[in-house]
């Protein structure tokens, strides 16, 4: 009886402050990002950055090569020459048609991180664009850190600063408002605002990622409004017709 | 019907089919000479639309079924393919997902609709009866195709649900796990809501569906006057106030199909996701029995009684109180005793009563989405009074009641909860808790003190004899 009865009361109720192992809300106000995912250039930049940097530890297991290729404009040879770089069992490159399954296994991983890395297919469906946005340009020096990095959008998180030569490395420094900035102390490749638009097409290609079908079903979507605003004005006219010998 | 004769003469195959199934019949007495009230106003669009939503949610669900994989291995990732790999598998999906919340939203506007206009009330209590049997079977319905998706908050807010069965004295324990068939949401779990939510609930839906229909053109339609049409007939016996249901209503509903449509798809292409009301982040992730999501509310279309159940500290308590809350519409027609159909004839008491009741629900509705916070759980107890105050008050309005009767239900109702405020005063709530008291006895004194005094607020209006407009 009694275990079933805390469950409800943390569960069912809600009691306040639930056990929780997922990360708390960021303690850092997000900033805003504004993605064009109908932009195939900022797209082609965001695969490019995210088949570079990201999928050596995160899969993206629920979308496929080819997919991703035929989206963005690419051709066959291109998805093979810039997104694919691993063999499968039998030591064949990996076909295209392939879902994105490549990251390291969850064991290496977690033995590396602590933590597998998460799959990122619909992580900006989970964390909203603003969210990634704000983590990426946040990575920060703390040496109390296994990794010597921290992240105050996601507090103690277990991944490393992978863009680190693209942004260069940050640090915590007062902002003299009794709040924290941070502030690049040894430059990357990229100057401020070209690695937030570096991040920006990021954040683009992971929301095209997230729901591929979005800026078809917009555009398929307004021909619909149309066609829709068309038959209720027939529909209208017919009830009036019909409706004229009712007093 | 007379015209059967005719058209049996006139063969052809509609005559072959006549004599061997009253096909002419049932078309006649259901649409072509079925007669109803001219007068039905923008209230009654949502009884076709919900039926329009069932086809959409049945034709959209056969597809999802040919794709998604009740499993608890694959279910997530089946979800992903239909999003992604099946052919428009994406705008089916989005229109199911959609078409569950649009329901709940045509079904709720039908049911105020019987509310506004007295539509229970005798002869009508067994319509509102398998009316409220559908809505009971679609929550349901909507509860079991929640959890297939197999993300976080379809597990969770399935355990949540589920344990509520917990606290059931004696049985409980064991019920709640022969509801999840495991001794956690598992594998069978899904297969079973599976099941129920592909063929045995429907079935029961459709069974209810036609039993409302049936009664309905037994007894006839209600209408905005709340007048009887069948009571002033013509020399053939046709209503003077009818008119036929096709093609007069047919036409009609079809502008309300295409204003719907425009709201329904809106939503599908340009905002599946209803800012998170609709399908919910947290459900992007894969279910995982080992991490709790911060907050797990329910879908929008459950947090009104949610709430109820959030008011009550104690579990048991809480479930019968969230419980009553649906059961207690049941017997509207019993606990509404006024022979006065339509509000349009009621006393501004009444109506106000009404109105206070759309806020309640709606804000319940609100609150149950939320953290809990010590304003919003004040809240929430106020809100969850006045929701059962509300049935009170409409059985109190069955007739104008006498000075005393009144002034004395005032105390003793105010008395109740008043007490209960006493045994769970807290000194630093103290202000939060006299400003929520104002609430409910505001409400009760607006609706049950007043009319005393302004005797011409409680009284009911005549009721014309013929529909008017």
């Amino acid at each position: 009886m009694k275990p079933p009865l805390i469950a409800i009361l943390a569960l069912a109720l809600l009691a306040l402050g639930p056990v929780s192992l997922q990360a708390a809300a960021p303690s850092v106000p997000l900033d805003r990002v504004q993605v064009d995912v109908t932009n195939q250039a900022s797209l082609q930049r965001g695969a490019q950055l995210y088949f570079n940097y990201c999928m050596g530890c995160h899969s993206a297991q629920y979308m496929r090569y080819n997919r991703v290729g035929r989206d963005l404009g690419l051709t066959e040879n291109q998805v093979i020459d810039s997104m694919i770089f691993t063999t499968d069992e039998d030591g064949e490159l990996v076909n295209p048609g392939s879902l994105i399954t490549n990251a390291m296994t969850s064991a290496y991983g977690e033995e590396a991180f602590g933590v597998e890395p998460p799959d990122l297919t619909l992580v900006a469906r989970v964390r909203g664009e603003d969210w990634l946005y704000t983590f990426l340009r946040s990575f920060y020096l703390d040496e109390s850190r296994p990794l010597g990095v921290n992240n105050p959008v996601f507090e103690n998180v277990g991944m490393p600063h992978p863009l680190w030569e693209l942004q260069g490395w940050q640090e915590k420094r007062a902002d003299g408002n009794g709040g924290v900035r941070l502030q690049v102390v040894e430059p990357g490749s990229m100057s401020g605002p070209e690695y937030d638009r570096a991040i920006r097409d990021l954040v683009t290609f992971l929301s095209y990622l997230a729901e591929p079908i979005q800026a078809d079903r917009q555009r398929i979507g307004i021909i619909v409004m149309l066609f829709l605003l068309v038959f209720l004005v027939l529909a209208y006219l017919l009830k009036k017709e019909y409706w004229k010998d009712v007093h | 019907m007379a015209g059967n004769t005719a058209d049996k003469i006139q063969g052809g195959v509609l005559g072959w089919v006549d004599a061997r199934f009253p096909l002419s019949q049932l078309w006649n007495e259901h649409l072509a000479h079925y007669y109803a009230p001219k007068n039905f106003n923008f209230w009654y669009y949502f009884g076709s639309l919900a039926l329009l939503v069932l086809v959409i949610q049945i034709v959209t669900g056969i597809f999802l079924t040919m794709f998604f994989k009740p499993d608890a291995e694959l279910a997530f990732a089946s979800v992903e393919y239909i999003m992604r790999d099946v052919e428009w598998g994406w705008l089916i999906r989005y229109m199911h997902s959609t078409g569950a919340s649009f329901f709940f939203v045509v079904v709720y506007l039908h049911m105020f609709r019987a509310l506004l206009y007295g539509s229970y009330k005798k002869p009508r209590e067994l319509i509102w009866i398998f009316g409220v049997l559908i809505y009971v079977v679609l929550m349901a319905e909507a509860f079991a195709g929640y959890l297939l998706p197999w993300g976080q908050m379809s597990y969770w807010g399935a355990q949540v649900i589920v344990n509520l069965f917990a606290t059931i004295p004696y049985i409980g324990p064991e019920l709640v796990t022969w509801i999840r068939g495991d001794f956690l949401l598992s594998d069978a779990t899904l297969t079973r809501f599976f099941a129920l939510h592909v063929i045995a609930l429907p079935l029961v839906l459709l069974l209810l569906i036609v039993a409302h229909i049936i009664a309905l053109h037994e007894v006839g339609s209600n209408n905005p006057d709340g007048v009887e049409i069948k009571a002033n007939k013509d020399e053939n016996g046709v209503p003077l106030d009818g008119i036929r249901f096709h093609p007069y209503y047919t036409v009609k509903d079809l502008v309300g199909v295409g204003v719907f449509l425009i709201a329904f798809f809106a939503v599908v292409f340009f905002a599946p996701e209803m800012g998170g009301l609709f399908l919910k982040p947290a459900n992007m992730i894969p279910a995982n029995p080992l991490v709790t999501p911060d907050l797990i509310p329910p879908v929008w279309y459950f947090t009104s009684f949610y709430s109820v159940l959030r008011a009550v500290p104690d579990p048991f308590l809480g479930v019968i109180a969230m419980g009553s809350a649906v059961v207690i519409l049941f017997f509207l027609p019993w606990i509404d005793r006024n022979p006065v159909k339509s509000t349009r004839y009621r006393s501004f008491a009444h109506k106000l009563n009404l109105a206070v009741f759309v806020v309640t629900f709606v804000v319940l509705g609100y609150l149950g989405l939320q953290q809990v916070t010590a304003f919003y759980s004040e809240m929430t107890l106020r809100f969850s009074v006045m929701y059962f105050l509300f049935f009170w008050l409409l059985w109190f309005h069955s007739r104008e009641r006498s000075a005393v009767f009144s002034l004395a239900s005032f105390v003793v109702l105010v008395g109740v909860y008043s007490l209960y405020d006493v045994t769970r005063f807290d000194p630093a709530n103290a202000l939060l808790l006299y400003t929520a008291w104002l609430l409910p006895t505001a409400y009760l004194f607006v609706t049950m003190v007043v009319p005393v005094f302004a005797r011409n607020l409680g009284r009911d209006r005549p009721v014309p004899e013929r529909v008017t407009a």
